[in-house]
């Protein structure tokens, strides 16, 4: 059965994506077709200490955001993630398929590598897991910031 | 607020499509009604959005989602839409609260909407679980859902 119950937030891992150095920083689980990560992801990614993006697609509210976060995994397995998560925040008005070729090709990236990447069932599955320990953690909103287990802030709302 | 073990009063209240929907249509059927201040608020908006990613793993628990606020159902066809929602959204639109007034999740005037509620039933309309939260602004997210469910 599906385990979707409360969870701790998971230690950061290999597997994660990791700006900065040291052993402190903050955790972020973010939506990279959401307006509101963009306007916080200058402070976000300024912050002290190291900076962990964890996927948080809402795929209902922005439907272009599994796209987002594919061609970012698949920028990644080229070395280039966070230059990917840059430009998608930088520019969110561009964000069809053409424009995301262009994007791989300004970064240099192998366009058919890239697209075969951004396809793979493995890159989905990537995606899924940090949105299902976000879900096991609480998240509630995008961008949820945690450090280390604790939830820091996530956006503010009025109801 | 309605308390764990009571028979959940039934209702009849039409539905984003203006169909008359009562509760004793899910018997047999367990139902999470989530209570809700309004279409189209910011919280509202994540709250239902977050719960649609992971409505087929309530669904395969023999759940049924369903929201309950006091605007119109043309309002709920409109935030369904702009949401890409399916989740079954009822109108609780007049007498205006009547239904979250039963269920004891409304709050009165200067607010004239119902608290953020959540109420699992089980499959003879018994209230198995409820949670309200401490203010229209937060939203429990997804996972409490999951822990009353386990």
């Amino acid at each position: 059965m599906t385990d979707l119950g409360s969870a701790p937030v998971p230690p950061v891992g290999p597997d994660d994506h990791v700006r900065g150095e040291g052993e402190e920083g903050a955790i972020v689980y973010a939506d990279l077709g959401c307006p509101h990560c963009a306007a916080a992801w200058g402070r976000l990614r300024e912050g002290p200490g190291r900076l962990v993006f964890r996927h948080f697609p809402v795929a209902s509210k922005h439907p272009r955001s599994p796209a987002l976060h594919a061609a970012a995994e698949a920028a990644g397995a080229q070395g280039r993630f966070f230059e990917m998560v840059d430009s998608l925040y930088a520019d969110r008005g561009r964000v069809d398929d053409p424009h995301l070729w262009r994007r791989a090709e300004e970064l240099g990236l192998d366009l058919d590598r890239f697209q075969g990447d951004r396809r793979a069932e493995a890159v989905g599955a990537r995606i899924r897991q940090d949105f299902r320990s976000g879900i096991r953690a609480g998240v509630a909103g995008t961008p949820a910031v945690f450090d280390a287990c604790t939830l820091l802030r996530d956006r503010e709302r009025e109801f | 607020m309605i308390a764990v073990g009571d028979q959940a009063p039934d209702f009849t209240l039409r539905n984003q499509d203006g169909e008359k929907v009562s509760l004793s249509d899910y018997k047999g059927r367990k139902v999470l009604l989530v209570f809700y201040p309004g279409d189209f608020s910011p919280v509202c908006g994540d709250q239902l959005s977050i719960y649609q990613e992971v409505k087929p793993e309530i669904e395969t628990q023999g759940v049924e989602l369903v929201g309950i606020s006091v605007d119109s159902f043309f309002a709920h066809k409109a935030f369904q839409e702009k949401l890409g929602i399916d989740t079954t959204l009822l109108s609780d639109f007049e007498p205006k609260g009547e239904v979250a007034r039963a269920y004891g999740s409304y709050l009165d005037a200067p607010l004239g909407f119902a608290n953020r509620t959540l109420v699992l039933l089980d499959e003879d309309g018994v209230v198995a679980w409820t949670h309200e939260s401490p203010n229209p602004g937060e939203f429990p997210g997804a996972n409490v859902i999951f822990d009353a469910l386990s």
